[in-house]
């Protein structure tokens, strides 16, 4: 139950954001400062959500893994330009194969 | 034009926005411009409407049903907010941080709104659907269009196409998760990170990108071990006001800040 309470919070919130760009007058929202916020909002949370889905132990300690093997070859990956499903899949295949290997 | 990197660039439209300033409206789009436009918008979608496939299997082995999976490909339609929102779930993070991480990830859609409503100029009963396609490869595809009738095309190609890949791989990864056995096995726990990586490497142009982004990830791991899961995400976007306040008080020549004459982004611009 408490995931389909996260699911529509998220289903309705993200859909409001979506609409709200496309009715409002751009006047206040194209200010200078709110769209720099704007901007570095995502970067922020990418940013975090990388590092913390990478090396989140589990139990609140930071765990270094196949994950971190995994998502260096995605780095690696998006230096020479590869197309978004090769970045992902270099990410799932070197993780499989340090898994693979006891690592 | 036409060429359109592949890549997830979140933000790689305001570099093709100048195209759309001399947006003429008499001009009637060629069938060549037309046949650029729709491949252009068919790859895209393809292209990322493949990674459903990543979000089904991820959402299912994180714990959510096939069904739950399938609504929110069907009606959170962004994919960074929903890899968020299934990996809070699956890290045991209650309800309201897990959907508040998500739902911070897709206030950026509102500002893809503000630039698409001028181009797309949607009419009242059209908007609320409109809406829906709002996102991340549907702004850049629109706004990389040469004029407002092609801009449209895009737009609506890109989306039905996304939309459908998106949601139909999101079922066949769900549907395929369970006959896997063990996702770790397979490296699947690195898929959902690996997408926030590619949609964030495109983002850090200046200094002040890099510097969010870094400080974000140390707020992000200082936190880990002290509160719930889903709070280190919420406390790392701090990152983005902080440094804004850091370069604010620096003064502005060590930020590329976009001034809002004309709507100009040369300061983002590489």
């Amino acid at each position: 139950m408490t995931t389909w309470i996260a699911i529509g919070l998220t289903a309705v919130g993200c859909y409001l954001a979506k609409l709200l760009g496309l009715l409002v007058p751009p006047g206040p929202m194209e200010r200078p400062l709110v769209r720099r916020l704007a901007a570095l909002l995502p970067v922020a949370l990418l940013a975090a959500l990388t590092a913390l889905q990478t090396l989140d132990g589990g139990d609140g300690a930071v765990v270094v893994d196949a994950r971190l093997a995994g998502l260096t070859a995605a780095g690696a990956a998006l230096l020479l330009r590869a197309p978004f499903l090769l970045v992902v899949g270099s990410a799932v295949l070197v993780t499989a194969g340090f898994r693979a290997l006891g690592g | 034009m036409n060429k359109i990197d592949l890549q997830l660039t979140a933000y790689g439209f305001f570099v093709m926005e100048k195209s759309t300033e001399s947006t003429d409206l008499s001009e009637r789009p060629t069938g060549e411009a037309r046949a650029a436009t729709l491949r252009d918008s068919l790859g895209v979608g393809f292209a990322v409407g493949l990674s459903g496939f990543a979000f089904g299997v991820t959402a299912v082995s994180g714990g959510l049903s096939v069904a739950q999976a399938c609504v929110l490909s069907l009606l959170v339609f962004t994919g960074a907010s929903q890899f968020a929102l299934v990996g809070a779930l699956a890290g045991g993070g209650n309800p309201y941080t897990a959907a508040a991480g998500a739902f911070f990830l897709g206030v950026r859609n509102c500002f893809y709104g503000l630039r698409l409503s001028s181009v797309l100029s949607p009419s009242r009963r059209t908007r609320p659907l409109v809406a829906h396609w709002v996102i991340d490869e549907t702004t850049a595809v629109t706004l990389a269009q040469p004029n407002a009738p092609l801009a449209r095309l895009g737009f609506a190609v890109s989306g039905t196409t996304l939309f459908v890949c998106w949601n139909l791989t999101t079922l066949l990864g769900a549907l395929g998760a369970g006959s896997i056995g063990d996702p770790d096995a397979w490296g699947l726990d690195a898929a959902s990170p690996a997408v926030f990586l590619a949609l964030l490497a495109p983002m850090l142009r200046s200094t002040a990108e890099r510097a969010t982004a870094v400080l974000a990830v140390l707020l992000g791991l200082a936190c880990l071990p002290l509160l719930p899961t889903g709070v280190p995400v919420l406390v790392a976007a701090l990152a983005a006001p902080l440094v804004l306040l850091f370069a604010g008080r620096r003064g502005r020549d060590t930020v590329a800040e976009p001034t809002d004459v004309g709507g100009s982004e040369e300061g983002r611009v590489p």
